[in-house]
């Protein structure tokens, strides 16, 4: 008995397998630095750390040097941005893969995107950017989940189900108003600004923007952190995990509420960049599996590191900037695609 | 304790069944039979609460382990991380199970006899090692009771009789209140202190087993005609089984 226990707390202590974390982490790590490194003006890793080094011991140190101007000013809020929406993109995939029992559910199957699309969209169309967009995406993204949630309560109780459907219509019902908005705008300047924009990119990324988007990510990633064992057993079917005690109705809310603070801002900051919630959290199950207490985390990793590479890409593979959705679409679909097919062997091998 | 009292249930038009009062107390188990389409899941759910009633009152206590007929999901987790979600109830929403929830979980799978379980993906097991994992997942609730919803009608006659004799050595320990739906009435005998029979028609009698599980209402509840017949136990003593009249064929 004694054994079997000692067995028992070995294999589900949170945080096994220390070989896979540090893998992780380190990747993330070295797609940072690298990126840091990368573009036109090239850092070399070493100055890179340097740098960083230095500012981080003496933060009010004067920037002279050219490339510290470039690591400090430039580069560094971007990397973090986008790390820091690649967390939150994959975190918030992961979890709503879980709580659908769907792994090709997004954070677009609930119209957030799309929403926060619109928000943004109108924002620009009245030629407002930075906080004012960043406060329409999220204000809009926000109401296409409570629309959602009106039309899917039906006789007091809503379904997966209905969730999904509805997410579907008011989803399509925000990219139609998109259009709207696109065929009154100014084919001059406010039309390329809002098909610019919802493409998706980080080049507009300042400690400003960065600032703007770590409370609402950063909220919706520790909300999701403190619920990941709650995520496990609304993975289970409705009925079975209400005898247990759980009420999926009600704690299915507070999971979309977090993934749409954290869609929201990252439409807000960097348009639709779409695929990360997708691709991602289906590499990390093969890496860790499906219980949410390593997926999640696993998944933000993964995430931070794909997206640093992705935009790295973006701005260092052509003189111009590809488009980030661009990219993320290209790599993602193939990859999205093999791992599908992996994914599938391997379930009904089992 | 768990119960109901003068409880209705209704789909629309359709009464599945109305003015439905017993009570199970710790220390009992009972055995629900009925047609096929009568309620019993109904029941079970409205016990659980997850059926609402259309009136009466149920008595339950707040988390009852529940062993649904259709095993879980399909979870690509170990057998003894499907047996900690039992203890979902105690964590609240953002609790970890700790050493402590574990251990129970462990405990609860030793007590099932399927230890050995603990570390084989759930989702690999076949239908009778599922069961376990379910039935030490409701123990693990800690509950004082026990749903067991037809939880030998998908397994075969080697795994019925562990379950049976599981859900036997469940209802001596006198600690919990016990209910569970199945076909076969020598399930009631093997298993059972008290018997609800849901009559076709929208009747239901409950008793004390050996009042309930005779010729002439399992032969109303099922509209065969029933017997008994004896058979030799495992020593050799003389055991009776009660049978439709279909069974056997005839000696040449």
């Amino acid at each position: 008995m004694r054994a079997a226990l000692a067995l028992g707390r070995r294999l589900t202590v949170p945080g096994l397998r220390f070989g896979t974390w540090g893998v992780l982490t380190a990747l993330m790590v070295a797609a940072m630095l690298f990126s840091i490194g990368a573009g036109r003006f090239s850092v070399t890793v070493p100055r890179v750390a340097e740098i960083l080094s230095a500012a981080a011991l003496d933060p009010h140190a004067a920037i002279t040097q050219m490339d510290e101007r470039i690591v400090l000013l430039v580069r560094l809020p971007r990397v973090l941005l986008a790390a820091l929406s690649g967390a939150a993109l994959a975190v918030g995939g992961a979890a709503l893969q879980g709580v659908f029992r769907n792994p090709l559910v997004s954070p677009q199957v609930l119209g957030i995107s799309q929403g926060a699309a619109f928000g943004g969209a109108l924002a620009i169309l009245f030629g407002f950017g930075g906080t004012v967009l960043l406060g329409l995406a999220f204000v809009f993204g926000l109401s296409a989940l409570v629309l959602v949630g009106f039309l899917a309560r039906i006789n007091g109780r809503t379904e997966v189900i209905t969730v999904i459907l509805s997410g579907m219509v008011i989803g399509a019902l925000f990219a139609a108003l998109v259009s709207v908005i696109q065929f009154v705008a100014d084919p001059n300047t406010s039309l390329p600004a809002i098909v610019y924009w919802l493409m998706g990119s980080f080049s507009t990324a300042t400690w400003g923007r960065l600032a703007l988007a770590v409370p609402g990510m950063g909220l919706g990633l520790v909300a999701i952190w403190f619920l990941r064992y709650r995520l496990n057993l609304l993975a289970l079917e409705e009925q079975e995990a209400r005898s247990l005690g759980v009420n999926p109705d009600r704690e299915r809310w507070y999971v979309f509420i977090a993934i749409s603070l954290m869609t929201g801002t990252s439409v807000a900051v960097a348009g639709i960049v779409g695929w990360i919630g997708l691709v991602v959290p289906h590499a990390a199950r093969i890496l860790v599996g499906e219980d949410h207490r390593q997926l999640i985390p696993a998944s933000a990793l993964l995430g931070a590191a794909y997206l640093t590479f992705v935009d790295t890409l973006a701005r260092t593979l052509t003189a111009a900037e590809i488009p980030l959705g661009v990219l993320t679409a290209l790599i993602g679909a193939p990859v999205f695609g093999y791992l599908l097919r992996r994914h599938f062997r391997e379930a009904n091998r089992a | 304790m768990i119960g109901l009292q003068d409880a209705a249930v209704a789909f629309g038009e359709r009464t599945l069944f109305s003015g439905i009062s017993f009570s199970v107390p710790v220390g009992r188990s009972m055995a629900i039979l009925g047609p096929n389409g009568r309620g019993k899941t109904t029941l079970l759910r409205a016990l659980l609460g997850l059926q609402p009633l259309r009136q009466g009152s149920r008595q339950a206590p707040p988390v009852s382990g529940y062993v649904p007929q259709h095993g879980a999901s399909q979870a690509r987790l170990t057998g003894l991380e499907v047996v900690v979600m039992g203890r979902a109830a105690r964590l609240g929403l953002f609790g970890q199970p700790g050493s402590g929830d574990q251990a129970a979980a462990l405990q609860a799978l030793e007590e099932v006899g399927a230890g050995h379980l603990a570390t084989l993906r759930y989702d690999r097991l076949s239908g009778g090692q599922r069961q376990m994992v379910l039935i030490a997942r409701a123990l693990a609730t800690g509950s004082p009771a026990l749903l067991f919803d037809e939880p030998t009608s998908a397994l075969d006659l080697g795994n019925q009789s562990r379950t049976l004799e599981l859900l036997d050595r469940l209802r001596l320990r006198r600690d919990k209140a016990i209910l569970f739906t199945t076909h076969d009435p020598n399930h009631a005998l093997a298993a059972a202190d008290d018997v609800l029979l849901m009559m076709p028609g929208g009747e239901e009698v409950h008793g004390p087993v050996h009042e309930m599980i005779e010729p002439e209402k399992l032969g109303r509840l099922y509209g065969v005609p029933m017997r008994w017949v004896s058979v030799a136990g495992p020593e050799g003593e003389e055991r009776r089984a009660i049978l439709p009249a279909f069974a056997g064929i005839e000696a040449a």
